[in-house]
């Protein structure tokens, strides 16, 4: 029993990783139709933000938090800058994001080399606290509550601000908001940034988990994230978080109950599941 | 003249649609947009409110808007009642509303509850749950939130039961009390209720504008220009 308790932990902690990149990339793809790339690279930033700036002063979680300004900060300037002249031209933007992401981590290995870089991690984070007999790593709980406190925060912004009502309604019917006298353009720049922000907290929080940041850190968590996002139903963030806990715990289980690897197929069979019964995803909506 | 249309062209991949469209809509009243399927009237609408990429003059109130952004027209004072109303369906009545409430206001919601007694009830419903009915008043209530200048209304009694387009009429005609409308409609009942312009389109090109009365008096002309007889529908927008 104490096994599987610290099975579930751990899964739900791998699917609070996936639900915060997966979050940001659902509602930019439910928006602004960009398959985002480039999420990796704010990932990327958030993870090595967080260690350079702990490293340096000793304050870990203000590095987090320059992560997330900075990677927000980003965000905002890649999707006014650059994404916005693109709009409407889907090849293009995915070309793009795909650039800043091979760019990006191109730079990242010039600074700071190609091999990971340990991470200072707090002790009392390698430590464990026992639940219902399992020992449980106390990261597992950092990641937990950092996701649970995005969720919130981005569900109370979705439904009880005017932006959150511009996001809802353009991921439905963007024309339409604008024909409501709505420029949408400033939701883009919101829900680009926001997502940015959550892909960097997830990064550093990827780094505690490993206690080193790397280059391609960001594009390992990617590729799941994206499975997160189709499963959920694009644009879906309720679908994404639905998600990231289903794929987290399968992968988990799978993992230590089957074979080792064995959750990443499984994952695999599991979208393409879903793709073949329910096309929109869990929580999506049906195309027209 | 409210609204100005000069030379209007809209090519939609390798489809001209609109070739060269001009039309004048006076202040105040109704205007009717009407034409076979396919004319480009619902494209017309869209083009003067840049939802399609469109070259030529659209001067509205003698400032010209051609060139500027859907929500810079819109918040000139232009209100749109889309083809198959397009209401956000889940969210809520009151979500929609708000939604629609341009910055500066004001936002008169007296004035659309009295005219959608039904909005009041169902304002915690989700959008897509309401009747086609219903779902065509929120269209409307959204438009008639705020205060505008032109309402473009696209074909507000498809799919519709007779005596919701009696009602509809109605509405209608004392929304034109308070703003100029250019309607696009397939139901030529509520166009002679309703219009005291016409402009007929063609195959992308206007072939006709003047008094609506005049235009369906004639049943010859109707059917000329129309396909049908002066009673009944020409069919649905393109």
């Amino acid at each position: 029993m104490s096994t599987f308790i610290l099975m579930t932990i751990t899964g739900l902690g791998l699917a609070a990783l996936y639900f915060l990149v997966a979050s940001g990339l659902s509602l930019i793809f439910g928006l602004m139709h960009v398959l985002n790339f480039a999420h990796a690279a704010f990932l990327t930033l958030g993870g090595y933000t967080a260690w350079l700036v702990a490293d340096t002063t000793g304050n870990l979680l203000l590095g987090m938090v320059v992560g997330v300004v900075a990677a927000a900060a980003l965000g905002a300037v890649t999707e006014s800058g650059l994404l916005r002249r693109l709009h409407g031209d889907h090849v293009p933007q995915v070309l793009l994001t795909v650039g800043l992401l091979l760019a990006f981590t191109a730079l990242v290995r010039a600074v700071f080399g190609s091999d990971a870089r340990p991470m200072p991690v707090p002790g009392w984070m390698n430590e464990v606290t026992p639940v219902a007999g399992a020992l449980v790593p106390n990261s597992r709980f950092v990641l937990i509550g950092a996701a649970a406190a995005v969720y919130l925060a981005l569900a109370l912004f979705l439904a009880r601000t005017r932006y959150g009502l511009i996001v809802r309604a353009g991921v439905e019917n963007r024309a339409m908001v604008t024909a409501l006298g709505i420029d949408v353009r400033r939701a883009f720049t919101l829900v680009f940034a926001l997502g940015a922000g959550a892909a960097a907290l997830a990064g550093s929080l990827v780094a505690l988990l490993q206690n080193a940041v790397s280059p391609e850190q960001g594009m390992n968590l990617l590729i799941f994230a994206f499975i997160v996002v189709i499963i959920g139903g694009l644009g879906s963030f309720h679908g994404s978080a639905l998600a990231a806990l289903l794929v987290g715990l399968v992968q988990q289980y799978t993992n230590f109950y089957a074979l080792v690897g064995m959750g990443d197929l499984v994952v695999v069979l599991l979208l393409a599941g879903i793709l073949l019964t329910r096309p929109q995803g869990l929580l999506g909506r049906r195309l027209a | 003249m409210i609204l100005q249309v000069d030379g209007l062209d809209v090519v939609l991949g390798e489809s001209h649609v609109l070739h060269g469209v001009s039309f004048e809509v006076r202040q105040g009243g109704v205007t009717a947009l009407l034409g076979r399927n396919g004319a480009g009237k619902t494209t017309t609408l869209r083009a003067l409110l840049a939802l399609v990429p469109a070259t030529g003059s659209v001067r509205l109130a003698g400032q010209e808007v051609s060139g500027e952004l859907t929500y810079e027209i819109v918040r000139r004072g232009v209100g749109y009642v889309p083809e198959d109303r397009e209401v956000f369906a889940g969210l809520t009545v009151q979500e929609n509303l708000r939604l629609a409430e341009r910055p500066g206001g004001p936002h008169h919601y007296d004035r659309v509850f009295e005219l959608f007694p039904r909005l009041r009830e169902r304002l915690r419903q989700r959008a897509g749950t309401l009747s086609g009915g219903e779902q065509q008043m929120l269209a409307l209530a959204r438009a008639l939130l705020n205060d505008n200048r032109l309402l473009l209304v696209d074909e507000p009694s498809q799919g519709l039961a007779p005596h919701l387009v009696a009602q509809l009429t109605e509405v209608l005609q004392r929304a034109a009390d308070l703003v100029t409308v250019l309607l696009v409609e397939q139901n030529l009942t509520m166009v002679r209720r309703l219009a005291h312009d016409a402009v007929v389109l063609d195959q992308g090109r206007v072939v006709w504008t003047g008094p609506a009365g005049e235009l369906l008096s004639d049943p010859d002309t109707t059917r000329q220009l129309l396909g049908v007889g002066a009673g009944a529908r020409p069919g649905g927008g393109a």
